[in-house]
């Protein structure tokens, strides 16, 4: 881990602490001298970006945990008693609440980013596949989240949510059971989920480090994906990288704060301000936005078990996309019908998250309902449509594009690339 | 090209929004003081607000999420603690138990909530034909004027609007409708569950009388009790917006600055 100094202590303390504990030789190797592509643009900014959000989340959630009540009859009042009296409470609530958004759009675009460079490819495997860990750790503690202020939406959320475990077959009724602890969501649902709540950012934080550990061994990839060949092509962590990681985790911040002052609420369903109430079904349970895609996967199989397979095969299939890729080359930059493929992707996980979001039946975007007869382009319709792409890129285009495609010029070294930009720059 | 299409599609479908359930209409788009990344209660307004709710919806409806204290609160109607002290007094509050273990009658204080109008659900719902008239603390948070993705982003979710499209959206049903009334239901496309309403129409002109001499049309109180109930449910807009101005002003400023480190640091370093 220490490979990238030479760090010598100048102090007497230094000397004293370092014989103990080469923390400092640590920082120093990892944090400030770790030799860095000199061509990251700001799409490798979101790391940073992301690891603000988990401090920031961890620390709001721990204030609004002193002052939350997880029991069914109190915790929807005292949300309110932090929205209504306690100091700022307000502040820290929106912010929690608009940073678990913060943090999911943050993470897609960092996936994103990693699928067009090619991040997950050799010897990028594992470092890839602890970011999909990371995701799904999210994904949990993001749902228990929103049961906790208790909700309608947070009840039938949870409710919908756990039902799809009782899919398994033979086991599936007791699983329930035992996630809910009783017979119905209730008291002891509401007690663990604030347990796990609070304990999974830690997690998560442990996953971070592996995650960051797995980075520093292999190094950052690059825009044109070619390997670090020489000293040429790097630059110091530091000042380079931890001035413009800084600049870009503020500017993400006016955009974070714009949410939490300006629009505080609009991320969130307006239902959920509406205490639980087990007796009155919601028209419409939805989950929050950024599971639409998901949600959209699992309503698009018509058998119930198989609609659960699909949609934890979605997130899974994302641990084998470093061997599905066949391409030697790993940026998209060179990769022309890779590049067309990946925008496809994109626009088909909106889609997704579009298709998510209505009821089944009523015609794509519209409220209205479409008839039973006949085929019409309805949200069920249009969601089964782009889940099929969904696994036909992963299952078919990605390793047949990456086999047959024709790859443009790549240049030789990532100095190479540099100067030539420097290069049409001045021309 | 195809992807172009499909983009503008959803982004025009998200913009129109399109109706709500059926029989039901999207809220009277009529506009508030305090809409807008500036906008700033009426005192005036949620002072009147105030009266009408407790006048004529406080006997149906509870409130418990509000304290008395809090009408002298900054950023709100801002009665003044004596006017405060006042009102609460007018109402009584069941306390206790005292020392001989026996709970006992006292005038309201500014720390009391709101007293609720019946003693439970069960008793509001006996009361009132089976409906639960629900606590309108949150009302104008949790329902929607109108929907649609992009509509809301810029118009909000049109809560106040709701409740002043309710207030003012009664009507007589015709021959056609009047055949297919339940017993006890009036007529009322605003309402979200409609359009049979359980609420007969709470307000007729002049059912309250102002302290300030405006005068009480439906659609004034409708308009005024709106405001009240925006600010019953965010009770900390107007420092949430002066906060949020400041806030994003120094880090504008602060991103501004870093955004020159970052480029003088990176200075003549090819990247």
């Amino acid at each position: 881990m220490s490979g990238h100094s030479n760090y010598q202590p100048t102090t007497r303390f230094g000397k004293w602490l370092h014989e103990r504990l080469p923390i400092m030789e640590l920082v120093q190797a990892q944090g400030m001298d770790f030799p860095t592509p000199r061509n990251l643009n700001y799409w490798w900014t979101f790391g940073g970006i992301l690891a603000t959000m988990l401090v920031v989340q961890i620390l709001t959630g721990v204030v609004l945990a002193m002052h939350y009540t997880p029991h069914i009859d109190m915790a929807f009042n005292s949300v309110e008693h932090i929205m209504r009296d306690v100091n700022y409470g307000w502040l820290i609530r929106y912010m929690h609440a608009n940073g678990a958004s913060m943090f999911f759009i943050a993470v897609y675009i960092h996936i994103f980013r990693g699928m067009y460079y090619g991040s997950y490819k050799a010897p990028r495997e594992v470092l890839w596949m602890i970011g999909v860990v990371i995701y799904l750790i999210m994904m949990a503690t993001a749902f228990m989240g929103y049961v906790l202020p208790w909700g309608q939406m947070s009840f039938w959320g949870a409710k919908v949510i756990t039902n799809l475990f009782s899919a398994i077959p033979f086991v599936g009724d007791y699983i329930t059971t035992w996630l809910w602890g009783g017979f119905s969501i209730d008291n002891p649902t509401l007690n663990r989920f604030f347990s796990l709540h609070y304990l999974m950012p830690f997690v998560l934080a442990a996953a971070v480090g592996l995650h960051i550990w797995a980075l520093h061994v292999p190094g950052n990839n690059n825009p044109t994906g070619i390997s670090v060949k020489s000293a040429q092509d790097t630059l110091p962590f530091h000042p380079y990288y931890t001035m413009k990681d800084l600049f870009a985790i503020v500017a993400f911040l006016v955009f974070y704060m714009a949410w939490v002052f300006y629009s505080p609420n609009y991320l969130g369903h307006a239902i959920n301000y509406e205490p639980a109430n087990p007796l009155v079904t919601p028209a419409h349970i939805v989950p929050e936005w950024y599971y639409l895609p998901f949600y959209a996967i699992l309503r698009a199989i018509p058998d119930k078990l198989g609609g659960v397979i699909a949609m934890f095969a979605s997130i899974l299939i994302l641990f084998f996309l470093p061997w599905l890729d066949r391409s030697p080359l790993r940026s998209f930059k060179y990769r022309p019908l890779s590049r067309f493929f990946f925008w496809v992707f994109v626009v088909v996980c909106v889609i997704l998250g579009f298709a998510g979001s209505g009821l089944p039946d009523n015609y794509f975007l519209s409220h209205h309902a479409a008839p039973a007869e006949g085929f019409h382009f309805t949200y069920k319709v249009v969601g089964q449509l782009a889940t099929f792409w969904y696994f036909f890129h992963f299952l078919v285009i990605v390793p047949l594009v990456s086999k047959i495609e024709r790859t443009e010029p790549a240049p030789a070294s990532i100095s190479e690339a540099v100067l030539a930009k420097a290069h049409d720059h001045a021309a | 090209m195809r992807n172009i299409f499909i983009i503008a599609s959803v982004a025009f479908a998200a913009l129109t929004g399109a109706a709500q359930a059926e029989g039901v209409l999207p809220a009277k788009d009529i506009s508030f003081s305090f809409e807008g990344p500036m906008g700033t209660f009426d005192r005036g307004q949620l002072q009147r607000g105030y009266k009408v709710y407790k006048e004529v919806c406080a006997n149906c409806h509870a409130m418990n999420l509000v304290s008395f204290r809090n009408l002298s609160d900054k950023g709100g109607p801002e009665f003044t603690p004596e006017q405060v002290k006042a009102l609460a007094a007018t109402f009584t509050v069941k306390d206790g138990p005292n020392e001989a273990g026996e709970m006992f009658e006292r005038p309201g204080l500014p720390t009391d909530r709101f007293p609720s109008p019946f003693a439970n659900d069960e008793a509001a719902k006996s009361a009132n034909g089976g409906a639960l008239p629900p606590d309108l603390s949150l009302i104008t948070k949790a329902r929607p004027g109108w929907y649609g993705t992009i509509n809301q982003f810029f118009n909000g979710i049109g809560g106040p609007q709701y409740v002043y499209s309710v207030l003012t959206g009664y009507e007589e049903p015709d021959e056609e409708m009047a055949k297919l009334q339940p017993p006890g239901k009036s007529l009322n496309h605003y309402f979200s569950a409609g359009p049979w309403i359980g609420m007969p129409a709470p307000l007729s002109d002049d059912v309250v009388t102002y302290d300030d001499g405006t005068k009480a049309t439906v659609d004034q109180m409708a308009r005024d009790v709106s405001a009240f109930m925006a600010w019953t449910a965010e009770p900390k807009m107007e420092e949430r917006k002066h906060l949020g101005f400041m806030t994003l002003l120094y880090l504008a400023v602060f991103t501004l600055m870093l955004y020159l480190v970052k480029k003088k640091i990176w200075h003549g370093v090819p990247h």
